[in-house]
């Protein structure tokens, strides 16, 4: 099983998304944002950071590197992506997920351990959650604040494709405290917070058990895994 | 644009030209010794480069003969674990496993009040190059912030700038921000501190020194393009050899690019795996002129170097401007010939602009040239390293004695529980006590995927390891107003307190980085209060047997004649064989026992209790006993060796209050205190027990099953110990309940102490 972790120059969380991506038992391949060629991978993961320092806007230069051309055309095709923060600012501005993603409305950069609720399960990256699970784990970003028109929001809505919600607290001001969407088919998920931050005990978010040991994030890769063996 | 150079051939016929030496910052002296060396009178490009390398900043000519000491005052033992001490551009310990870290803390003080977001940015920005230097990948960044008073209208503005600027470019980089200090003092206001660690993680054979040592070798600007930021004496130059118009502006600050440090980063990780570099040199204070001289006079070696070919941002820049420009995110690379390909093609690989400007030369002589003329001819040594040494006057301030006889035991104490409940209150939710995740939820602690440790932890600690889980603990301290009491014992303090964080954490205290923070050292006074400091700081490390690894010192922080409180902040880094041993600052389990470590004297001079609630400063410190420190350390590793220790939180500001408060906020579980015994058996009353801010102490929760076994450790090596509660209770319903003085309701306690931040900057 290999699965495809993103350099973008300004990426920063590829080397805990590669980690996350062993934790759960499959095999890294690095791509390079200059290179179109996906290596074989069964699965992609676009990790956080600053793609091309987020200038002009977030993701959108991203979205035009040749890596990134390619994995939108693999995944119309299916491909099981996942753009975590950065991540998934990418997918937006490549339109593989619809709406934008705004500066916070508090205009600062936020860290913390935020609870989500799991919307749907009927995806590649969330198979493993019960539907309606609360989870924890961690968010970081100055630019999270969900938007999209009015008749999006409605089509989101209906056609089921909000695939987190922020619980106790929308920490950036999104609509509908939306976290996370899926795509219409589901093989494609991004979402804010970040899962691959919550794989390890010990270096996870704070749980009621101790501190620091909440592994909830780990799902997303091992329901990949489930889902790439099934197919 | 017709130039007139000043070429070294000029600078021979014209003996006798006026120079701007004085408006440069030179003294007669310095000047007519550059004549010296030189046989003539340097050149503008020259007079440009000795100016600012001979400047305070650069050349430490006020402060080297006290921290000479540093490295003085040590024994073999202390140098044992030492790969690389001071001196580098970071001092490298060894931490076992095949493994080193390098650490440093640096100020960026004065840029930060001028243009605080761009001040802050670049401190975090400097001393991640620093780091990278040494061959190590950066692992984490911490702050040590000190603003005005929150009363004052500018505060607000220093305090966003300053935090936005580390929050835009710390984030960016991809390093987990894992704690600081955030202190408020009017002392500051004029003047605040921003100073800046970063820690970096390397396997021994990985190590590097920056140098240009074998003839040949290439030299390679290679980053940012130059430009005009970070100049500033420099028109005064422009003005006496131009006669067009230089850039229009040139700002005194530099401009931070964090996406370009990033890639820098990762272009420079890769460059030394790859093997195709013999060193690399950041450029920060002094730029080029700093990067050539240091680079050739540490490789006994010189260099010959094409200034024209330094890639610009501005075609009009002057030569000198272009050897003064602090503008960030540039390296240095000394490359072998035989390696310039691979080089060129890592560097393209990264979209890293790169020009090459010269050669490593066997004679000891930095040449450059503008075009086909000669514009500096010097050695390089005189400029790097021979600078000036000054041995200022001091004089111990007459104001001292009558401040330290102004003890705070005269202040009236609380009366009725009631009062003094009032007073904790007031005290934890003041300002400089309350929770400071207003500014640390700013910064990302999570990337890297190896913190086990930040904010509101004692300590910050990160995984070196992933295989082992040995890993590295920081933390640094200072307190301005013991260190304007008695700056000896101030310095003390301030080790103390970082070592014994470091000690809480679980980890081995190893090793002491420093940033100090004075006023101006032509003040007699302030440099009395520099040399009890630095003498205070290696007679502690000393005592303690922890060496200094390196540090930074910053001068001039004053408003008029007004020197800030010496503020010398320590930085201990302790090891930890695995992370998974770590003990959080707070308890995680109802019905524990809760030990109060160490002993308790009346000591409320200069404490949070005098100041927050009498706005008084005056005494004398608390006593540092550091060999109590030392064995209070082995206890506390001891202990976590076995897994006796559930939390541990030291005592320091605030005392047994703060201590027992946070202790309860960290996972919201309550607690049963009791004070009785202890004032009893230290002979103190409740005002003391809470509030004294006596050395030694740590407060620590143990499971019952542990309870004979922990207090007969601690008999054994003859801790002093005493239980003082219980933790129960969690939840909405949990209580902090102090006997004879309050119950608590542990979320509304909470809730003031995290309210005071957001209120007053949100």
């Amino acid at each position: 099983m290999k699965i495809g972790v993103v350099t973008f120059p300004g990426t920063l969380d590829d080397r805990d998304a590669a980690r996350a991506v062993r934790i759960a038992g499959a095999e890294v391949v690095s791509l390079w944002h200059a290179d179109a060629n996906l290596h074989k991978v069964d699965a992609v993961v676009l990790p956080g950071g600053f793609s091309y320092g987020d200038y002009l806007r977030c993701g959108a230069i991203a979205a035009q590197a040749p890596v990134t051309q390619a994995i939108v055309e693999a995944a119309k095709g299916g491909l099981p992506v996942l753009g975590i923060c950065n991540g998934f600012q990418v997918l937006v501005e490549s339109h593989l997920l619809p709406g934008g993603l705004i500066r916070n409305e508090h205009r600062h950069f936020i860290c913390r351990d935020q609870q989500l609720r799991v919307e749907n399960v009927d995806t590649p990256w969330t198979n493993q959650f019960v539907q309606d699970e609360i989870i924890s784990i961690p968010l970081k970003n100055g630019e999270g604040g969900y938007i999209a028109s009015a008749e999006d929001l409605a089509r989101i809505e209906g056609e089921g494709l909000v695939a987190f919600r922020y619980v106790g607290g929308n920490p950036n001001g999104s609509m509908a405290d939306i976290a996370g969407l899926r795509n219409e088919r589901g093989n494609v998920v991004g979402l804010m917070p970040h899962p691959e931050h919550a794989v390890e005990a010990g270096f996870g978010p704070d749980t009621d058990l101790a501190m620091r040991s909440g592994v909830d994030g780990l799902k997303f890769f091992t329901s990949v895994m489930k889902a790439l063996v099934n197919a | 644009m017709s130039v007139t150079v000043d070429t070294t051939a000029n600078a021979a016929a014209t003996p006798d030209k006026a120079q701007p030496w004085k408006e440069l910052g030179l003294k007669q002296d310095e000047y007519d010794r550059i004549k010296d060396i030189l046989g003539r009178r340097p050149t503008s490009a020259e007079l440009a480069m000795y100016s600012v390398m001979w400047s305070e900043h650069c050349s430490y000519k006020s402060s080297k003969i006290y921290l000479r000491q540093f490295g003085e005052k040590v024994t073999d033992e202390m140098k044992k674990n030492l790969m690389v001490g001071m001196g580098e551009n970071a001092g490298v310990v060894d931490i076992g496993e095949g493994w080193a870290v390098t650490f440093k803390v640096e100020s960026h003080n004065h840029p930060s009040y001028i243009e605080p977001f761009q001040g802050a940015a670049t401190g975090v920005g400097g001393i991640v190059r620093d780091i990278l230097t040494m061959g190590a990948r950066p692992i984490a960044v911490m702050d040590q912030l000190r603003f005005g008073e929150v009363a004052n209208e500018d505060t607000a503005r220093v305090v966003h700038g300053v935090v936005d600027g580390i929050s835009f470019y710390g984030n960016c980089l991809g390093l987990p921000n894992i704690g600081g200090e955030t202190v408020f003092d009017k002392v500051y206001q004029g003047n605040p501190l921003v100073n800046a660690l970063s820690v970096g993680a390397l396997r021994h054979e990985d190590l590097v020194l920056a140098k240009a040592s074998n003839p040949g070798d290439q030299v390679i600007l290679f980053g940012a393009r130059t430009g005009a930021d970070g100049i500033s004496g420099v028109s005064v130059l422009a003005s006496e050899t131009f006669d067009s118009t230089g850039p229009s502006r040139r700002p005194a600050v530099q401009v931070g690019d964090p996406f370009a440090e990033k890639v820098l980063i990762e272009c420079c990780l890769e460059l030394y795996a790859a093997g195709v570099v013999a060193g690399i040199q950041d450029l920060g204070g002094a730029g080029l002129s700093c990067a050539t001289s240091e680079l050739a006079s540490n490789g006994n070696a010189g260099m010959r170097v094409q200034l024209q070919d330094v890639l610009k941002r501005d075609e009009s820049l002057t030569p000198e401007e272009i050897l003064m420009s602090e503008s960030q995110e540039r390296m240095m690379g000394i490359v072998p010939k035989k390696h310039l390909k691979e080089f060129i093609k890592i560097v393209e690989k990264w979209e890293v602009e790169y020009s090459v400007l010269g050669e490593v030369i066997d004679e000891p002589r930095l040449y450059i040239n503008w075009g086909k003329e000669e514009i500096v001819n010097v050695p390089p040594r005189t400029v790097a390293h021979d600078g000036p040494v000054y041995e200022r006057p001091v004089k111990k301030p007459t104001w001292i004695a009558a401040l330290n006889a102004d003890s705070a035991k005269s202040l009236p104490r609380a009366t009725t529980s009631t009062e003094l409940a009032t007073q904790l209150v007031q005290i934890i939710s003041s300002p400089n006590q309350a929770s400071k995740s207003w500014v640390t939820d700013q910064y990302d602690r999570y990337v890297g995927g190896n913190t086990a440790l930040a904010q509101p932890d004692d300590s910050g600690m990160v995984r070196v390891s992933e295989e082992t889980g040995l890993g590295v603990a920081i933390a640094t301290d200072a307190n301005g107003r013991y260190g304007q009491l008695d700056p000896y014992a101030g310095a003390q303090l301030a080790l103390a307190e970082a070592y014994r964080n470091v000690a809480s954490s679980g980890a081995v205290p190893s090793a002491v980085t420093n940033c100090l923070n004075f006023g101006s050292p032509e003040n007699p006074e302030v440099m009395w209060q520099f040399k009890q400091a630095t003498a205070g700081l290696a007679d502690g490390c000393l005592e303690l047997g922890i060496p200094v690894t390196g540090g930074n010192v910053s001068f001039y922080n004053q408003t008029g004649d007004v020197a800030i409180h010496p503020t010398p902040v320590v930085g201990v880094l302790g090891v930890i064989d695995d992370v998974a041993r770590r003990i959080p600052s707070g308890w995680q389990d109802e019905g524990h026992n809760i030990y109060l470590l160490g002993t308790t004297k009346d000591e409320l001079d200069g404490s949070v209790w005098s100041g927050v609630l009498h706005d008084h400063l005056g005494g004398k410190p608390p006593v540092v006993d550091l060999k109590h420190e030392k064995a209070l350390a082995e206890l506390l590793h001891g202990a976590s060796l076995q897994g006796l220790l559930a939390s541990a939180h030291d005592l320091s500001e605030a005392g047994l209050a703060q201590a027992v408060a946070e202790s309860s906020f960290r996972f919201g579980v309550g607690a049963r205190i009791w004070l009785g015994e202890l004032c009893e058996r230290d002979g103190v009353d409740l005002t003391a027990a809470l509030f004294s801010e006596s050395t030694g102490r740590v407060l620590v929760s143990v499971g019952r099953e542990d309870d004979v076994k922990f207090v007969g450790l601690c008999e054994a090596r003859g801790i002093p110990v005493l239980r003082i509660g219980v933790t129960d209770g969690s939840g909405e319903t949990a209580k902090l309940e102090i006997k004879d003085v309050a119950d608590f309701n542990l979320a509304e306690l909470k809730g003031e102490w995290k309210a005071t931040l957001p209120e007053l900057f949100g």
